[in-house]
């Protein structure tokens, strides 16, 4: 085998796994097992050179944090989603000719159904493990778009968007936008009820389209709604198009994620310019392929004990009927909830309908939502000004601004996401549905705002206490009572590796007028800075603590030492 | 070099400590790690237990046998194959994981991160490497070339997007006239009335047979003679709903008089949101409630909005008896019934203060 690879630095010298061993493969004690399989690994880095690549690929390092593995349990729901989908498609008809149904489920003898229904009754009763099947189906379509959000806000809440990872988060906001669309195409497929009046609601909402919203319509439904292709239409949207452009740009995301290295959290060790963790081989295979497991198995099990779309009770589709209670899958809850409390505006100008109500909560909101996901990276840094490249991630705290925005726009979406359940929240609270939805035509407008402002105080609380913690040290437990009869708490200083970590991120100073320059006298972005761009900027970053300089720190603890070890302040507790 | 480095020559306020090289629990307890490997091993083992059990379960349990244990009401089979799988796969997660947690040597390993930018002689070599393609290509010195393949490039596609043309009909005025403005009411005349028959029945249905309060779901009874697809475009918009309301308590317009029977209006039941059929009926106020999105429509006047979403009145029907005392519609909706759409003239609407 080759010499390991040269990136990895051995701290320690003694450390066995790193130290530099001679090139020759006969020097290296192997295991039996792999000198046996020698031949064969020769035949296979013969044609694809598979030792070159293995070396880095197995020394790779993966940094260590719960937070990092919920894209991956997104990754794995995915995987899930093609194994399951895949025995799925050896079943379903994406048909919409009516047949009469003349299956196992005695309920529904006799009656009229598309095909597409009647196989999906039938993977649910007749064939042996298909109800399984199609439910982990569902749970891992759930929790695919579940994960994928929760990923995008651990990514936007600590900063990992930054430069040089803007195109990553591009291509995971088009992950998500993928996601939430498979998850749409594949709610409509098995053409039930519910599944029917989620299609008649995404007419509504194309025919809402000025201009050319008929034309969609009919382009897309071929001709007036039902039509007979949507379900062919939309099943190749679900099992070709869609998983298609996830898997490539699932691709690009993992493959960027190496070739940038990971991001990590500060801590004893790290720094901008190197990555700490575990090597891929064999502890982060150990884990990663574990976590794949135990998504899957926790899928399976889901699928095996909680019913999940019982398409059974709901019926085929009838344009006539419909069920009280009926909503979209969750991720589509906010939009529901925004075209629920949409006030009715709609425009007669001429002979011609302008349905606001429609287009604005449905088509623009999504749009707009999608679009500032987007863009966010380049938002925040026309505030910030900071071209700097980042690998060590932000704590919410340490950028509040940004935070405040995230959890505001987080309550937007559950308050929408209430009013997409205002009717199920009123007979289950036995509240007015009226009163309900006009709470939340104010609360979406006022109550982020007043989130915005509670959370930057958060924010700033601890910084404050951070703060506290490399000045002053942190509180020993000891009280003492001083000759006066007050009392005061000593504290000791924390450890070197807890104040690095809470000193290892440089703070961005705001921009000002006319300067493109930043206190260190480095270059920024090369414009001029306009005076609305600076006052944004000092807005942004004006309320952040300072980090404490060296000196600072020096002060406050020679200060703090003599402080507490000889002789104890005489006004009492009020000194910490 | 890049800006990476100059963020790090500066000095931190604290220096680093280097990675804290603390020993796992398990590394220097051989109890525990004896232990995390018997879990290990457990894990595995039952793991392979529970697929086989799985297997065994897809064939001998029949289909069609429910269990119930208080709430909880699923398929036997599906209950026992679908546990037996979870654990044979989630175990596999169990076993490796506690592995790589505790048995596996844990030291934490410091690579370098290469930025992602090239060093600037690799940008000089490459914007040469290009310049020289673009002097060998020619096209510098013959322009034509570049133009004409933009031309063409800029047309290529269009044949593959002019197929998409043929998605579906299109919605000419003539065609939206036959399809979305119309509905089959339209082929009843005053001559060759339609009755109204009850959507599940299809028995039609007596003016005295319906009380005051009463809501009865209907259907034009021609809609049986559809089938398949268009059986479903109409049903879409034929669907209608007939309410008794006594007339003194409701409001009905001058215009409007001889649309009902005796109290008797009928509505469509096509949502103007999104096209949702309504069927929340609060019998006291008059009022009807989509369940979809909540837009809440006063049947007593006219079916103008009182709530919700929706912009526009719900469309009504004029309606009539015959000899034999059945209702019977003799024209089609005055106005388009379901969601809006650009084109649609919603000048026509009953709009409050019409008479």
């Amino acid at each position: 085998m080759a010499k390991p690879t040269s990136v990895s630095e051995p701290r320690d010298p003694g450390d066995a796994a790193t130290t530099t061993r001679t090139a020759s493969a006969q020097d290296i004690d192997l295991p039996p097992a792999l000198v046996k399989q020698g031949p064969k690994a020769r035949w296979l880095d013969d044609r694809a050179g598979i030792a070159g690549l293995g070396k880095a690929a197995l020394r790779y390092v993966f940094p260590n944090h719960w937070s990092f593995l919920i894209g991956e349990i997104a990754l794995w729901s995915f995987v899930v989603l093609l194994i399951t989908g895949v025995f799925l498609t050896l079943w379903f008809k994406p048909s919409m000719a009516e047949v009469e149904y003349n299956g196992s489920y005695q309920l529904m003898r006799g009656m009229m159904m598309s095909q597409a229904f009647e196989s999906t009754i039938n993977i649910s009763m007749d064939i042996r493990g298909g109800l399984l099947l199609r439910q982990m189906h569902h749970w891992a379509a759930l929790l695919f778009v579940a994960a994928a959000f929760v990923h995008a806000a651990r990514v936007f809440f600590t900063g990992a968007f930054r430069k040089p990872r803007e195109i990553q988060w591009i291509l995971g906001v088009a992950l998500l936008f993928l996601a939430t669309m498979g998850g749409f195409s594949g709610y409509s497929l098995p053409d039930d009820l519910l599944s029917g009046t989620g299609l008649r609601f995404a007419d509504g909402l194309m025919r809402s389209i000025p201009l050319v919203g008929t034309w969609v319509e009919f382009f897309v439904f071929n001709g007036e709604f039902p039509g007979d292709l949507i379900v062919s239409r939309l099943y190749m949207v679900h099992i070709l198009l869609i998983p298609a452009l996830i898997l490539a740009l699932v691709a690009a995301h993992v493959g960027l994620v190496s070739y940038y290295h990971h991001t990590q959290y500060p801590g004893p060790g790290r720094t901008e310019n190197n990555v700490v963790g575990e090597p891929a081989f064999p502890v982060y295979i150990a884990k990663a392929g574990g976590l794949f497991f135990l998504t899957w198995g926790t899928l399976a099990l889901f699928g095996a004990l909680i019913t999940i779309n019982p398409v059974w009770t709901y019926g085929p589709y009838n344009p006539a009927q419909v069920t009280a209670g009926s909503q979209p899958d969750w991720y589509m809850g906010w939009v529901e909830g925004a075209v629920r409390i949409m006030p009715g505006w709609e425009s007669h100008w001429g002979h011609t309908t302008w349905s606001w109500n429609i287009f604005i909560p449905g088509v623009i909101l999504l749009g707009a939502f999608f679009t500032l996901m987007a863009l966010w990276p380049w938002i925040e840094q026309w505030y910030t000004g900071d071209t700097q490249p980042h690998n060590l991630l932000e704590r919410p705290q340490d950028n509040p601004t940004r935070t405040a925005f995230g959890v505001a726009i987080i309550t937007f979406m559950l308050l929408l996401q209430f009013g997409g359940a205002n009717d199920l929240i009123a007979t289950h609270f036995k509240l007015s549905l009226n009163a309900i939805s006009w709470f939340l035509r104010f609360a979406i407008f006022v109550v982020p705002v007043i989130a915005f402002w509670v959370t930057k105080r958060i924010c700033l609380g601890r910084q404050k206490h951070d703060q506290e913690r490399l000045l002053h040290g942190s509180p020993s437990g000891d009280m003492h009572r001083n000759a006066e009869g007050g009392y005061y708490e000593e504290h000791v200083p924390i450890s070197q590796e807890e104040a690095y970590a809470l000193t290892s991120l440089d703070q961005v100073p705001a921009l000002d007028r006319g300067t493109d320059t930043d206190a260190r006298g480095v270059q920024r972005d090369g414009q001029q800075v306009s005076g609305a761009r600076a006052r944004a900027s000092h807005w942004w970053s004006d309320s952040n603590l300072p980090t404490p300089t060296r000196e600072e720190l020096e002060e406050a603890h020679t200060h703090g030492e003599v402080e507490t070890s000889t002789e104890p302040e005489l006004e009492g507790s009020e000194k910490h | 070099m890049n800006d990476n480095t100059t963020n790090q020559l500066q000095q931190r306020p604290v220096d680093d400590p280097g990675l804290d090289e603390v020993p796992s629990w398990v590394s220097t307890n051989p109890h525990a790690a004896k232990h995390a490997e018997g879990r290990v091993v457990v894990a595995f083992a039952v793991s392979a237990l529970s697929a086989l059990a799985s297997v065994v379960a897809y064939f001998a349990i029949p289909l069609g046998v429910q269990i119930e244990i208080g709430s909880f009401h699923s398929s036997l089979h599906n209950v026992v194959f679908g546990t037996t799988m979870g654990l044979a796969i989630f175990l596999i997660g169990v076993g490796a994981v506690t592995w790589g947690r505790n048995l596996m040597d844990d030291d934490e390993v410091t690579q370098e991160r290469h930025a992602p930018s090239s060093s600037e002689e690799d940008r000089t070599e490459a914007l040469v490497t290009l310049s020289e393609g673009v002097r060998a290509s020619g096209v510098a010195r013959r322009r034509f070339l570049l133009g004409s393949l933009g031309g063409a490039l800029g047309l290529f596609a269009l044949p593959l997007v002019v197929t998409l043309a043929g998605m579906g009909p299109w919605p000419t005025g003539r065609k939206r006239a036959q399809t979305i403005e119309r509905t089959i009411f339209a082929e009843a005349t005053p001559q060759k009335p339609i009755r109204l028959v009850n959507d599940i029945t299809w028995k039609p249905i007596k003016a005295s047979d319906v009380e005051i309060g009463q809501l009865v779901n209907a259907q034009p009874e021609n809609l049986q003679n559809y089938h398949d697809v268009e059986y479903q475009q109409q049903k879409a918009k034929s669907s209608i709903i007939l309410v008794r309301m006594d007339p003194a308590s409701i409001n009905i317009p001058a215009s409007r008089k001889d649309w009902q029977v005796s109290g008797i209006l009928c509505y469509s039941k096509i949502c103007t949101h999104v096209g949702c059929p309504i069927t929340l009926w609060e019998q006291q106020t008059h009022h009807l409630l989509c369940p979809c999105h909540q837009s809440t429509f006063d049947l007593g006047n006219s079916g103008r909005v009182v709530f919700g979403p929706a912009a526009r009145s719900l469309p009504q029907l004029k309606i009539g008896v015959d000899t034999q005392g059945y209702l019977i519609a003799t024209q089609d909706f005055t106005v388009p019934v379901g969601p809006s759409f650009f084109e649609r003239d919603s000048r026509n609407d009953f709009k409050e203060g019409d008479a």
